[in-house]
């Protein structure tokens, strides 16, 4: 019966050849595992597996099959005057250089209608074109348009000439529209203050008095500076060298805080920040060979990046607060209050069973070897952490949403990651219609002592349903009174929105993480997962008072996004950040003593005499928290005094990191801080 | 008794090297026959090992251990050719291989012996899903259920593409002799 089989299988066996390329193929193959540990899973390159591949396909197989250039000819033309008929005529190619030429002459004919008074009003304005000249000797007096002379910048001129001109006109208007401000000797210290977000503090005296004690970390800091020198030029001309990338990514980021003069508004308050998110863009960005975006950079969150090692706790309190206070390091007129809170680090094994709802992203938009891969590998990798009696469900969302994966014990490894393995990723986004669903099954997991929370992965493109952040703020808002707790992790570049991550962990009770690379999950999944799944303190408010005895002016460093209200401090019903058993959270104020040369303001001729103070307080710290799942705060204050001492240790290195970091100590356990370094040279070469 | 081929791939997906090549020593042969008894040329046989083997450090994150190593592998295998002869289709280029054996033995005339001769005509005049479904159960540790499990099919299925394949051998062997 089956000797044709047999026949088949005996010729074939004779007919097979030895291979001759065996020792080539294993060599191959072991390169390519030594490459594979620790890289990112990215799939096999093919070119026939997508629908729109398939399309591609197609149509190159068509213009492949029809090999008369008169029949490409024709066809070609019939869809172009298709195209123009459709079309209506005016809508056709505009170059989108015309664009950069004319949006600074608009700049530049709305700024000097800012500063009239100056030019017409006699004695009290002549100051001001002065100081120009003498902070720009280059100008030729000349050149200083008064308001009646724009007609010197005429769009009738040639166009580069006018191109060059209005590159001056600018640069010199826009300062001397800034009110208050003076340009004459003393142009570094008066930036300080000011410059907020971005570095120009640091450079603009150049290499500061910047000295920590220790031989080999001083050469190093001052190299760090050096290195840090040429990156404060001003962003906004940066703005116009670096060519933006089409995408559909959206930051959430408020201007920089303002500068606060003591006297006035002696009263800061914001909430805790333990996301690291902004961190990752900023390095993601970086490591493609770009800027980051101005508005991705959040110093809260890359100072909050860094594990550090503060005095833990040790009394009823879940964390205990440090204050620090020394010199700025670049700065000599000002001083940096360095405000370090360390959350206590609870015994693991006494933690209590978890309930994780992995909220997972298909969309078509997750079609990307550094999303939806990354993503599974990242999951798989944080279910090692995970004890058998934790429990964990999966439900995704596309256009619609679903539940993958049932309420499987953590023991249940292999259930759990083929669920994993099999998401694929295609359609829209549903996110809204995902989050109610994972919200649900969290609070039906949920049992007596149990934490709930709902870990969303995604790359924050919601398009169906609710996808305004200001709306989901109000959905998320509601569902946090549940006790679910949400972790929001980014995944991938393009079309991350930064801000509905944003609104989703500052108002679920979450934290937010950006995850690029499969180290970056190994930190947030692996190396940090106790903080990331364990609250033990929620809603954590700061509100600092300073004495204006002593401070004149004061900026807080960051935390523009977490500003709150001063009377938001003590009411309860106010949400803010939540910190994660071993978090710790680091604030930084830059403040001008009284009587330093740096104060920025003048003191106001008819405000009261100042109050004289005994005291040597600085100003007065204060702390709100809840223990988790408690409605009521408990209030944790503390003064602080001036000091002289420099910076030491890891007060330093927040301080650097918010001046975009420095290299300070040896004990680095994952390399974090030695990867911060290589970041910064690139950051150097990338702004020439 | 040697540790199984299911734990060294297991091993070698935690990052362990020695597992891996000890893996590959005790693979390669048999994925090789396999592979040239799908594309039936030694050159696209040694290519198709080759990216398998690259491909597998990658793919064993795969592997769960829930199948038999060489089922899993064999997958592997099979897609990978599904994936060369999808693409050497779309580049239209005429594959070497069985389906060319007509001419490449006019050209070489003689040196293929009369038994070889019948096995490409046999191997070449059967559909791509038969000869697949041929060259795995011909690998005597195979059986019809694991076979069903590579392919993704059901077990019926490869048993009636096991009776077409021997019909249509038997149609072969009937032409030959009239």
């Amino acid at each position: 019966m089956t000797d044709e089989i047999d026949k088949l299988r005996a010729a074939i066996d004779t007919a097979t050849p030895k291979p001759l390329r065996k020792a080539e193929t294993l060599a191959c193959a072991m390169e390519s595992f030594d490459a594979h540990q620790g890289n990112a899973d990215r799939p096999r390159p093919m070119s026939d597996r997508r629908p729109t591949g398939r399309l591609w396909q197609g149509v190159k197989d068509m213009f492949g099959v029809m090999t008369t250039r008169g029949g490409i000819a024709a066809t070609t033309a019939l869809v172009a005057v298709g195209l123009v008929a459709v079309l209506p005529n005016n809508v056709l190619v505009l170059p989108s250089n015309d664009i950069s030429l004319v949006q600074p002459e608009i700049d530049f004919q709305r700024a000097p209608q800012s500063i009239p008074p100056a030019q017409n009003d006699g004695p009290a304005s002549t100051a001001l074109p002065s100081d120009i000249e003498a902070t720009f000797p280059a100008i030729q007096p000349g050149a200083i348009p008064a308001p009646g002379t724009e007609q010197v910048f005429e769009p009738s001129e040639p166009a580069e000439e006018r191109d060059g001109r209005e590159e001056t006109g600018r640069l010199r208007l826009s300062d001397a529209a800034t009110p208050g401000l003076k340009y004459n000797s003393e142009p570094a210290s008066g930036q300080n203050l000011n410059s907020s977000i971005d570095l120009r503090g640091l450079e603009s005296s150049g290499k500061p008095p910047f000295s920590f004690s220790g031989g080999t970390s001083d050469r190093e800091n001052s190299r760090l500076l050096g290195v840090l020198g040429p990156l404060q030029r001003d962003r906004t001309a940066d703005a116009v060298a670096v060519t933006p990338e089409p995408t559909t990514e959206a930051f959430a980021n408020q201007p920089p805080s303002a500068l606060k003069i003591t006297t006035e508004d002696p009263v800061a308050t914001f909430s805790a920040d333990v996301d690291t998110a902004s961190y990752g863009v900023v390095r993601s960005s970086l490591n493609r060979g770009q800027m980051p975006p101005a508005a991705a950079v959040r110093i809260e969150e890359m100072v909050n990046y860094f594990p550090y090692a503060y005095p833990g706790p040790d009394g009823a309190h879940p964390f205990q607060p440090t204050v620090t206070v020394a010199p700025t390091p670049w700065n000599p007129g000002t001083q940096l209050v360095h405000i370090a809170v360390q959350g206590e680090m609870p015994e693991v094994a006494e933690r209590p069973p978890l309930n994780l709802v992995f909220l997972i992203d298909t969309s078509g938009s997750l079609q990307d070897p550094a999303k939806l891969p990354l993503l599974k590998q990242s999951f798989a990798m944080m279910l090692g952490q995970l004890r058998p009696e934790d429990q964990v469900a999966i439900v995704t969302y596309a256009g619609s949403a679903g539940q993958v994966l049932a309420p499987t014990p953590a023991a249940d490894r292999d259930t759990i990651l083929s669920a994993l393995d099999q998401l694929e990723a295609g359609g829209s986004t549903a996110g809204q219609a995902g989050l109610q669903q994972a919200y649900a099954l969290a609070e039906d997991m949920s049992a007596e002592g149990d934490v709930s929370r709902v870990i969303l992965a995604t790359d924050g493109d919601f398009n169906v349903g609710l996808s305004d952040p200001d709306a989901l703020k109000d959905f998320i808002a509601d569902k946090r009174d549940s006790g679910t707790y949400l972790s929001v992790l980014g995944f991938g570049r393009g079309n991350l929105d930064d801000a509905t991550m944003q609104a989703l962990a500052q108002n679920g009770n979450g934290t937010a993480a950006y995850i690029d690379t499969l180290s970056e999950a190994r930190k947030v999944l692996v190396d940090q997962l106790t903080g990331a799944l364990f609250p033990i303190a929620d809603d954590l408010k700061f509100q600092v008072e300073f004495t204006p005895a002593q401070i004149a002016e004061y900026r807080l460093i960051g935390y523009e996004t977490r500003a709150l209200n001063r009377e938001d401090f003590n009411n309860d019903r106010v949400d803010a950040g939540d910190i994660g058993a071993g978090h710790s959270v680091t604030a930084i104020f830059e403040v001008t003593p009284v009587g330093s040369d740096a104060i920025l303001t003048d003191a106001l001729r008819y405000a009261q005499a100042e109050t004289v103070s005994a005291s040597p307080e600085l100003g007065y710290l204060k702390l709100r928290y809840k223990r988790p799942g408690e409605d009521s705060s408990t209030l944790i204050e503390t003064p602080f005094l001036p000091s002289d001492a420099p910076l030491q240790g890891e007060a330093a290195f927040a301080a650097a990191i918010a001046g975009f970091g420095s290299l300070l100590r040896g004990e680095d356990t994952f390399s974090y801080r030695t990867e911060a370094v290589p970041l910064m040279r690139l950051a150097e070469t990338l702004d020439r | 008794m040697d540790v199984s081929d299911e734990d060294l791939a297991l091993a070698a997906a935690t990052g362990d090297r020695a597992a891996f090549a000890a893996l590959l020593e005790r693979t390669y042969a048999r994925l090789f026959a396999l592979a040239f008894r799908l594309t039936g040329d030694r050159a696209e046989a040694e290519d198709l090992t080759q990216d398998v083997c690259i491909a597998l450090p990658r793919k064993l994150a795969g592997f769960r251990g829930d199948a038999r190593f060489s089922t899993w592998v064999y997958r592997v295998v099979v897609n990978a050719a599904h994936d060369r002869r999808r693409r050497a289709a779309t580049r239209a280029k005429a594959s070497a291989g069985w389906g060319d054996w007509e001419v490449s033995r006019l050209a070489a005339n003689n040196e293929a012996t009369e038994n070889e001769a019948w096995l490409h005509d046999a191997m070449a005049a059967l559909p791509d899903d038969l000869r697949d479904t041929l060259a795995l159960t011909l690998d005597d540790a195979v059986t019809q259920a694991e076979a069903a499990e590579v392919l993704g099919v059901s077990e019926g299925t490869i048993a009636w593409r096991i009776s077409e394949v021997k019909k249509r051998l038997r149609a072969i062997a009937e032409e030959d002799q009239i």
